[in-house]
């Protein structure tokens, strides 16, 4: 097991590289650079602000002191933003992307497992219709529509009810609810589909025969044998769909202005503020590399079968 | 003896037939897919939409890039009878005496006969020690504190006290707020608003220029007037909802499946000579295939998007198509990778090899083909993919570029104006959703056909 995951670990540290690399180049090939946008300067401010940024040399040493500063875990400074550090950039914006983020995977994780359950116990019964039509809707609409109909949703709210939950922004859990439940609809949809398959294919095993036919109470063949069992495909998906919902993000958080990552990297891009594109990407990437690893080992904790060797 | 005798008994007796005619792989999967109702629904649904897009404009000729200032975000179910009039007949100012007392705004503001969407006239009293008025027009109420709306116009006397609105009038409710100011141009704090709900009329000169009416002799005042149709409203620009509708869906049809087409391409070729070849060459190859799986996806579009850069008047759509090529081979290599392995210890495969096939024989004809059924299962989920992802970049302004439509672009435009008159997001959106949901269905329709491992139990 130490093995696997220093392995596992080595492989990521690979991967981290290559995305930064990949980064660095694509970056550095955008025509324009970072000080094109500034008012006119004379030769001799730009030659200063570029040896100021490490601009003056050649890629492939800026290159090079840029792999050596993220080693150490250092991102430099933003172009746009005057004496910001990128990482006080990401240390301020990322727990709140990340935060929205957790919060939806819960909510989809939960809902998720919780339908799925439902539509398997009354197959083909109204509930189970009814669950499945929710869930189509959930996989065919697009994000920024539910975003957009949610925020209209709780105007609406306010309005009837005479209550005030934000609209907009960022702060208490008010702010967070909607737009965390929006963000994991679609991936709530998804494992709804996923847990009623696994579900119904359970149904039909040996041990839950044998369990009935021993008199065990249905409630507990439910939850000990069916439900536990039909978790395992779910948990399998939870890695990929945490990148699913990071990308989501991006439109949640410009629709009910959440002042996350995601709304954050566009205007870089935009602006082509080097160091937070490069600080992001980086971060996000090394981030979302971690999230597969935990979730392929948590799923050797919860199913003995899986044996990490190789 | 003639040979006659010794014919054979007649053996053959009524065997009952139990075989059925031998179906190939291809036949069978079709047989399969056309018993699914749903599925063969979602097939005629993607028909419907390929005809929409490239055989609609050819019915519905409204041009998808021409902008009607006057009947921005008209709904589709607006009144369409305009009342023919004559030439507006001259303004005339209304000029009061000059006034007394001590009030800041006018005390009333009123429209002066009926109020048309040719023109509006309002007229008010006057306000002491103004030096002239300044009209704002807005389509919501107007409260004190936020922005009265558009400043319409101005009179620079106090006792000028009326104005004729002729801009781009629509048949929609209009506060009109009348605020006095001062010597330097600035509004006194109090205002007073009327609302005004314009009727639809059109005059003659204008019928005639638009060719609603041919011979300006044959019409009366007071006539009525069929003005164009638009079956789903039209924009904030006043662009035809439907023409675009349908120029979007050939953008976001041909990017959700051209780029599909090539990534799986690029994915058959790497993914079969990694699972055929094995050893070094796989390892290389699917190293590298992990690498680029691990690539923050949205962040890279973006980042590409820009890269490519878009020349002035393009479209983005082949930088779009690049670049999600770029990053969406690797599903597709390691799906055909896994199944060219097994397919590999075939016997048919052995066989073939000792009757002298080239590797390259071995690949195209053996392994590729045999791996059609889930590439193309993987190809119908694919679309829908990409199309939200289109419509998402489009969505956030890194997609296509303005003014080419695509449904992603159209609910982007769509969305500010979307408690007023919602159908402008509600059709893109709807269109979106309706091709996404016909994909995913003809996908589950082809994997239950094609595969029968991973036939769905419902």
């Amino acid at each position: 097991m130490p093995r696997y995951i220093g392995m596992r670990l080595l492989q990521g540290i690979f991967t981290v590289w290559f995305i930064a690399t990949a980064t660095f180049w694509v970056m550095h090939s955008i025509p324009g650079d970072p000080l094109e946008s500034e008012k006119a300067m004379s030769p001799e401010i730009r030659a200063n602000l570029e040896a100021k940024y490490g601009l003056d040399k050649n890629e492939f040493i800026q290159y090079w002191i840029f792999l050596g500063n993220m080693v150490r875990g250092d991102f430099g400074w933003s172009f746009e933003h005057e004496n910001r550090r990128v990482n006080d950039i990401i240390a301020e914006q990322f727990p709140v992307s990340a935060t929205l983020g957790i919060l939806a995977i819960v909510f989809a994780g939960l809902g998720g497992v919780l339908w799925g359950a439902l539509t398997a116990l009354y197959r083909n019964k109204w509930p189970d219709v009814l669950i499945i039509i929710l869930v189509i809707l959930g996989i065919s609409v697009p994000s920024f529509v539910f975003a957009t109909v949610g925020q209209l949703g709780i105007v609406t709210l306010n309005k009837i009810a005479g209550i005030d939950v934000p609209v907009a922004g960022w702060g208490t859990v008010w702010h967070m609810l909607i737009p965390a439940l929006v963000l994991g609809l679609g991936t709530m949809a998804f494992l709804t589909r996923l847990m009623r398959t696994s579900m119904l294919e359970i149904v039909n095993a040996d041990y839950i025969r044998t369990a009935r036919s021993k008199g065990v109470p249905i409630a507990q063949i439910f939850s000990r044998h069916q439900l536990r069992n039909a978790i395992l495909p779910v948990l399998t998906v939870l890695g990929p769909s945490i990148a699913g919902i990071t990308t989501g993000g991006f439109v949640v958080e410009n629709v009910f202005g959440i002042p996350g990552l995601g709304k954050y990297f566009v205007t870089a891009v935009q602006q082509s503020d080097y160091g937070v594109i490069m600080g992001t990407t980086v971060f996000y990437g090394a981030f979302l590399v971690l999230m597969v690893i935990i979730v392929d080992l948590l799923y050797a904790v919860v199913d003995p079968r899986v044996r990490l060797n190789k | 003896m003639t040979e006659l005798s010794f014919r054979p008994v007649e053996t053959a007796q009524d065997v009952e037939k139990t075989s059925r005619p031998s179906l190939s792989y291809w036949q069978d999967a079709w047989l399969r897919l056309v018993a699914n109702k749903r599925a063969m629904t979602s097939l005629f649904v993607i028909i419907f939409l390929i005809l929409f897009a490239y055989l609609g404009p050819l019915v519905w000729r409204a041009d998808h890039t021409e902008q009607h200032l006057d009947k921005t975000s008209q709904a589709p179910w607006v009144n369409r009878n305009a009342i023919l009039i004559a030439e507006e007949a001259e303004w005339e100012d209304v000029v009061v005496a000059d006034p007394t007392g001590t009030h800041q705004a006018p005390m009333s503001v009123e429209v002066i006969g009926e109020a048309r969407t040719t023109s509006v006239g309002l007229k008010w009293d006057a306000v002491p020690n103004a030096a002239g008025y300044r009209i704002y027009r807005h389509i919501l109420e107007p409260k004190a504190g936020f922005p009265l709306g558009l400043p319409i116009g101005e009179t620079e006397d106090r006792t000028h006290v009326s104005f004729q609105d002729r801009m781009d009038i629509q048949q929609k409710t209009y506060w009109y707020s009348v605020a006095a100011v001062d010597e330097d141009g600035k509004d006194f704090e109090e205002f007073t608003s009327v609302e005004v709900r314009p009727r639809l009329y059109i005059t003659v000169g204008e019928a005639l220029r638009l060719g609603y009416i041919t011979d300006a002799s044959k019409v009366e005042p007071g006539d009525t007037v069929l003005l164009d149709w638009h079956p789903l409203g039209t924009d904030y620009l006043g662009r035809d909802m439907l023409a675009r509708l349908m120029k979007g869906a050939q953008v976001s049809l041909s990017i959700g499946i051209v780029a599909p087409l090539l990534f799986i391409i690029i994915g058959i070729l790497i993914g079969s000579v990694a699972g055929f070849f094995g050893g070094a060459v796989d390892s290389a190859l699917m190293r590298f295939t992990d690498f680029v799986i691990a690539l923050p996806f949205l962040l890279f579009m973006i980042l590409f998007m820009v890269w490519f850069g878009i020349e002035a008047g393009g479209s983005g759509i082949p930088a779009m198509v690049v670049a999600l090529v770029l990053l969406s081979w690797p599903g597709v290599a390691r799906l055909v990778r896994g199944e060219v392995l097994q397919i590999r210890e075939h016997g048919y495969v052995e066989a073939s090899r000792l009757l002298g096939g080239s590797n390259s024989w071995l690949i195209g004809r053996h392994m590729i083909p045999n791996t059609m059924g889930v590439v193309l299962v993987s190809f119908t989920f694919a679309v829908p993919a990409t199309i939200f992802t289109e419509a998402f970049l489009s969505f956030i302004g890194m997609g296509v570029v303005p003014p080419t439509p695509s449904w992603g672009a159209m609910c982007n435009d769509g969305i500010r104006t979307m408690e007023k008159t919602p159908h402008e997001l509600l059709f893109p959106a709807l269109f979106i959703s309706i091709t996404v949901l016909a994909f995913n269905l003809l996908g589950d329709g082809l994997r239950d056909a094609l595969d029968a491992r991973l036939r769905s139990r419902e």
